[in-house]
């Protein structure tokens, strides 16, 4: 490093931030070189303890730092270059905002006395990325550089975990300065994450679980972002409490999906018994979950007869959009441990079994019940038969977008925490793929598949080069019914089925294009054929582009009609045109 | 049902709006108030009245006073995105306190010769209001109190000759011993 001192503190920004991810233990970072960020990439030439994968677009560098985020814990690191480069990484940042997903994304930025003058590749990046960021900063002085770079840290990883972007002039890489290694006062003093839940409302939280009849807990991402202990005391609670579960898209794998208490996933596509459950509840327990509108569906009509306990770390998610009785402000482990040790010491677990009974009729609707086809893959099918031949196996799953991400949430069955990578809050198409490459590289010798959909896998297809340079096996499963079936979804339903725009017309050929990518291509077309296949897809060691062709119109049901509540959901044996209709008023034609 | 076809539930809240004043411990860097006003616009949230000055100069501490409305919710929202903002120390809604002082300062230029003017001094006299400039044919006014009070010497003074006024917005403090 161009120490230009005897002191070993003394060095280039560029080289401070090469130091910096070194003290923060980051071993790999996903990155795009350009004009303002050469100093920094001259930096990572010459050393060996940050590996760097480089990208086809900025935009899968942030997803794959968040893909390596979300399946380890850790922040995940980004490099893009200014102006371009920092536009490109919006939709990565507004991505983990919403999911809270812990990235430092480091900016280069035209040099300081260029900054405000239109210069080449400028923007102002802290502008841009102020209301998609938890927090941003843009450095003018080389020896606050330091400082930044380890609140970019602490402040993307503690509290709600989220996206920080750390903006650094070209000049000021090149600069030398002092740095110093992480230490406490490098932190805002008014930034303060609340842990610890207030012992008075845990026990009103436990007096009121004590007295329920007809209980459900409502699990989140939180109780994912917080660790594997808080998964495990949410595992705990369920044995000791003997209540049922049900978790949101981004809280799967916190309870085992083969759990005996286990309802599957709640809302506009849940299941039948976990909305069932959450409407007629009279208490509910919400650990980590942030009562979205694709959970809740009309809000004046969401669980109306029950008592409500909210544990999250963010104060404002709490009364956001549901009033609660009891809020608890705090970590959800360190919360959960806490409710755990009052309940075991105070409370006795009540008896719900008139509760169960009920939660019994409701599952026999078998609201993810689908007609079987000997001819033609449906995608449900698929799911199932790629969940049943990665069993036991060392899996992590990525998503698009759309059915097919409903469809993965409904039938693939996850058994842990940080195994199921998916864009929930934002919805970004194109997420899969490069959060893929991210989990692999973190996992490289785990099985990791990408659920795709044909439209949203080539948002970010370029990435499969990416794959191929750093020789990482990602499966990339598309289930290809050559729509955008989600919004064509939508379209049947609600606009008359007026399909515009929606046909994928002009599909490459998946399978010449693995090919031309330099990795493994393989279609099936016949349920027959898709076990062997899938087997195929799993022992190459190598990329795979997998074209599952999927019954080109299946849609996704059970589902929550919009303006209704959780108890007039549309299950799949009663979705038929009339009924559909109905469901979906303004009557307008239908399928 | 009569809401269009929607991805959306579309529902329509009818809670009575209130009007609330917080007041905002902030660290002054570069961007602060930027990201507070990007909070309200990028969220929905009013903004009726804002000011903002550095008031701890070693520590760097500036206040922000907002005059906002909206739902009871909404209010409560509004405190907490402010409160988990990096730097922002504290949020206080004023108005909840029950004890909060809340004053503004004003300029009001006038212009206008004989009796309209006699007249605009008496009031302002009434108002205590100060002339701060004067010309045979214009009077610059200082006044200071609550927005209504300003309000109300405004429109007094419409048609004496008024021509334009400046004003500060709110700032707000708790009464007693005790800072915020």
């Amino acid at each position: 490093m161009s120490d230009t001192s005897h002191d070993p503190n003394q060095m280039t920004g560029a080289a401070m931030i090469v130091r910096a991810l070194i003290d923060h233990g980051v071993q790999h970072i996903f990155g795009y070189p350009g004009g303002a960020v050469l100093p920094i990439y001259d930096e990572l030439f010459q050393q060996s303890d940050v590996e760097h994968i480089l990208v086809r677009h900025e935009q899968g560098a942030g997803h794959a730092a968040e893909g390596y985020a979300r399946s380890t814990g850790k922040p995940g690191v980004v490099l893009v270059t200014s102006g371009p480069g920092a536009t490109n990484m919006v939709t990565p940042l507004a991505d983990a905002l919403m999911d809270s997903i812990p990235l430092v994304c480091i900016t280069g930025q035209v040099p300081t006395h260029l900054i405000g003058n239109d210069a080449f590749q400028e923007c102002d990046t802290v502008g841009i990325t102020r209301p998609c960021t938890k927090h941003n900063w843009l450095v003018r002085d080389v020896n606050d550089l330091a400082k930044v770079l380890h609140e970019a840290f602490y402040v993307a990883s503690s509290g709600r975990p989220g996206p920080v972007v750390v903006d650094v002039p070209k000049d000021v890489q090149f600069a030398t300065g002092t740095y110093h290694p992480p230490r406490k006062s490098d932190v805002h003093l008014s930034y303060t994450p609340r842990l610890k839940g207030d012992a008075g409302q845990i026990r009103k939280a436990v007096a009121l679980l004590a007295s329920a009849r007809r209980p459900v807990i409502y699990s989140g991402g939180g109780v994912v972002n917080s660790g594997p202990e808080a998964s495990r005391l949410l595992r705990e609670l369920v044995e000791v409490t003997g209540f049922p579960i049900t978790s949101t898209l981004m809280g799967l794998g916190a309870y085992p999906a083969s759990g005996k208490n286990w309802l599957g996933m709640l809302g506009m596509h849940g299941t039948y018994e976990a909305n069932m459950a959450m409407h007629d509840c009279d208490v509910m327990l919400c650990v980590g979950a942030r009562f979205d509108d694709r959970i809740t569906g009309r809000t004046d009509a969401f669980s109306p007869n029950s008592k409500k306990i909210h544990i999250d770390i963010d104060p404002s998610s709490i009364n956001k959009n549901i009033r609660v009785d009891v809020p608890i402000i705090g970590d959800c482990a360190n919360v959960l441990g806490d409710l755990l040790q009052v309940f075991k010491a105070e409370a006795k677990r009540p008896d719900i079994k008139p509760w169960w009974q009920e939660v019994a009729k409701w599952r026999a609707r078998n609201s993810l019940s689908y007609k079987k086809n000997s001819d033609i893959i449906l995608p449900q099918y698929a799911i199932e038969r790629l969940f049943e031949m990665t069993r036991g196996r060392d899996t992590y799953i990525t998503t698009e977008v759309g059915q097919h991400q409903m469809w993965a949430a409904q039938f693939f069955g996850f058994e842990e925490p940080h195994r199921w990578m998916t864009s929930g809050g934002l919805g970004t198409m194109g997420y899969g793929l490069p959060a893929a490459v991210g989990v692999q590289v973190a996992h490289p010798n785990s099985l990791v598949i990408d659920i795709a959909g044909d439209a949203s896998v080539q948002m970010t297809m370029q990435e499969m080069s990416t794959a191929i340079q750093y020789e990482l096996p990602i499966k990339i499963f598309i289930l290809n019914n050559q729509y955008m079936g989600m919004v064509r979804q939508w379209q049947q339903l609600l606009h008359g089925n007026r399909l515009s725009h929606t046909y994928s017309e002009a599909l490459p050929d998946f399978v010449k294009l693995a090919d031309a990518f330099g990795c493994v291509g393989i279609r099936a077309t016949k349920p027959g054929d898709l076990d062997g296949a899938i087997q195929e897809m799993i022992d190459v060691r190598r990329p795979v582009l997998f074209d599952c062709r999927v019954a080109a119109l299946e849609n996704c049901f059970p589902m929550i009609p919009s303006g209704k509540a959780h108890n007039e959901m549309l299950l799949p044996a009663e979705a038929n045109d009339e009924a559909t209709a109905a469901a979906f008023a303004g009557g307008k034609a239908l399928v | 049902m009569n809401q269009p076809a929607s991805a959306y539930f579309m529902e329509e809240r009818h809670d009575p709006i209130e009007t609330h004043t917080l007041s905002v411990l902030v660290q002054n860097e570069p961007g602060v108030l930027a990201r507070v006003i990007g909070l309200f616009s990028g969220r929905g949230y009013n903004i009726e009245s804002l000011t903002v000055s550095e008031t701890e100069n070693q520590k760097h501490v500036s206040r922000i006073t907002i005059v906002t409305t909206g739902t009871p919710m909404v209010i409560e929202q509004i405190k907490h995105q402010l409160d988990r903002m990096i730097p922002v120390y504290r949020v206080v809604d004023m108005t909840l306190t029950g004890r909060s002082i809340e004053r503004e300062l004003a300029m009001v230029k006038l212009r206008g010769t004989g009796e309209h003017r006699v007249e605009a001094l008496r009031l302002a006299e009434a108002f205590r209001a100060r002339v701060i400039d004067a010309t045979i044919e214009s009077f610059v006014f200082e006044i200071t109190g609550n927005s209504a009070k300003i309000n109300q010497f405004i429109d007094l003074m419409r048609p004496l000759g008024l021509v334009e006024v400046s004003r500060t917005g709110v700032a707000a403090i708790v009464r007693g011993p005790e800072g915020m």
